[in-house]
């Protein structure tokens, strides 16, 4: 009773900014009616996990009893809607709660919305395609876009070839940039390697009047996409960045079973010598990809941190009713 | 020992690095891509005054340090060091010129000021904004002017040296501004 008078109560956000999520939702929803591609709903809690080791799930029991089943929250849709796309769903997109646990910050909610679509025989360059067309409509002022592999990118401004070079490599370039103590940021992993020099040293020196999709990454950076049959080989994924903050991923889906359940099966394996513990693999994904996943491109947007650079936003707490503080 | 994951930084907190207090200036969650997370800090020695950028794995821990501002008396300087207490629990302590810095020029017994200390002992002193000091010597200039254009260095009791207004004469007394060294008014005796 003592807290009746806490001032955490009323939302962090200004009552303009829930008209302009609300009118987000609508340019969104009639996009996409207009498409023809489906708004579709599936469940925020699992049976199985992601493996991915930079991902912390949270978790909850089913029931009260001791040996109750243990699920988790999706820190992406991505699982339950491939399996409508196996099930023959066609193109679907959906407007859905992610949760990743340790995520808090500036950007980061641990539980946020991402729009993810995905799109039946399209390509990686159909889908930046529409997404450039949405982007448009969602923006008052007039965009520019620009596409650039990520190898150019990552090679123009450190002199490092991505596809090639080592983790040594990477973090002695760090070091050369006076960060030593990203030896103990990036583990093992070259593509954490990566992912710290191009957050470090690349993503701050991106003009902030373009648009940017990065394109075709490293092998090692793969995730969920497919590998080019070309060579070199390049992994069909791509990032979208504007005004400094990394705004969507996506992939030209990986659609081979086997090829996904190894990846799955070396993401355990690294969680182990993390000392993470070990998550449930979605068989449940596996098999619908052994049934058949269409050829497909799709891809995830953060909607809270759309809404943050349509308004000018400083922290994604003003975009949001209620941040973790306050939930 | 104290200490403080990542995920408590906040600016103000206080932690140890490379064996000096520091406090943390900014701090930024960073997740790159499909990444490691990591946070993206900048710190300032407080011994040094540098400011250092570095980045942290989520989930590093770091000493906490023993630091806390405390409103002194200045007592007196011994050739050496320069004495305060506590004036609530009368507390005294001692503090080199490194750590007194700047605000010798300014304090005069009985000043008030903020001691900024480090496992008990004074790590930086801060003179109070505005103290009052007589001036010991000035060039006595032109009587009558008093348009305060151009003026001229006087030297203050404490060996401070300031520019006042041509009308200010010795013995008088004036305010002067610690954080920027300068003038402010004559104080009426």
């Amino acid at each position: 009773m003592n807290d009746l008078k806490n001032k955490q109560w009323p939302p962090t956000c200004s009552a303009a900014l829930l008209h302009q999520r609300a009118e987000l939702y609508q340019t969104i929803r009639s996009f996409f009616a207009e498409k023809s591609v489906l708004e579709v709903d599936t469940p925020v809690l699992s049976r199985a996990a992601s493996c991915d080791v930079n991902l912390d799930s949270f978790t909850a029991n089913l029931s009260n009893a001791a040996q109750s089943q243990r699920l988790y929250l999706q820190t992406s849709p991505e699982f339950a809607m491939k399996r409508l796309l196996a099930s023959g769903s066609g193109s679907i997109y959906q407007i859905a709660k992610s949760f990743r646990r340790s995520e808090s910050g500036r950007f980061h909610n641990p539980e946020f919305t991402l729009l993810e679509w995905y799109r039946v025989d399209f390509s990686m360059t159909e889908l930046i395609e529409e997404m450039i067309e949405l982007l448009m409509l969602c923006f008052s002022e007039n965009l520019a876009f620009t596409t650039v592999s990520y190898g150019q990118l990552f090679q123009q401004l450190t002199g490092i070839d991505p596809h090639s070079a080592s983790l040594d490599e990477l973090i002695s370039y760090a070091s050369e940039q006076e960060n030593p103590e990203a030896v103990n940021i990036c583990g093992d992993s070259r593509a954490n390697g990566l992912d710290y020099v191009f957050s470090q040293y690349i993503q701050p020196t991106l003009k902030k009047n373009l648009v940017y999709f990065v394109t075709d990454y490293p092998v090692c950076m793969a995730m969920l996409a497919n590998i080019s049959e070309t060579e070199p080989k390049v992994a069909k994924r791509f990032e979208v960045y504007f005004k400094g903050v990394e705004l969507a991923n996506g992939y030209q889906e990986l659609t081979d079973v086997k090829e996904q359940q190894e990846r799955f099966q070396q993401e355990l394996e690294e969680r182990k010598s993390e000392g993470l513990e070990p998550v449930p693999m979605d068989m449940n994904l596996l098999a619908a990809l052994e049934f058949g996943l269409p050829t497909c491109s799709g891809v995830a947007m953060g909607l809270d941190r759309l809404l943050m650079l349509m308004t000018d936003a400083a922290s994604i707490d003003d975009v949001l009713t209620f941040p973790i503080a306050r939930a | 020992m104290a200490t403080y994951s990542t995920s408590e930084f906040k600016s103000g907190l206080k932690i140890m690095m490379d064996n000096s207090p520091c406090t943390i200036v900014e701090n930024e969650f960073v997740r790159p891509g499909k990444g490691p997370a990591f946070s993206r800090v900048k710190y300032r020695n407080l011994k040094t005054g540098r400011v250092i950028d570095r980045t942290f794995k989520s989930g590093e821990t770091v000493e906490a340090a023993d630091v806390m501002e405390t409103e002194m008396s200045y007592l007196y300087n011994d050739g050496e060091f320069w004495h305060f207490m506590d004036d609530e629990t009368f507390d005294q302590v001692s503090g080199d010129k490194t750590a007194v810095g700047d605000a010798a020029k300014w304090i005069k017994e009985q000043d008030k000021c903020t001691v900024t200390l480090w496992n008990g002992s004074p790590l930086t002193v801060a003179a109070p904004n505005f103290v009052e000091l007589e001036i010991t010597d000035t060039d006595p200039g032109l009587k009558g002017d008093t348009s305060g254009g151009g003026g001229k260095p006087a030297t203050l009791e404490t060996g401070a040296v300031v520019r006042v207004p041509l009308f200010v004469q010795i013995g008088e007394v004036i305010k002067v501004d610690t954080r920027t060294g300068e003038y402010s008014a004559r104080v009426k005796s």
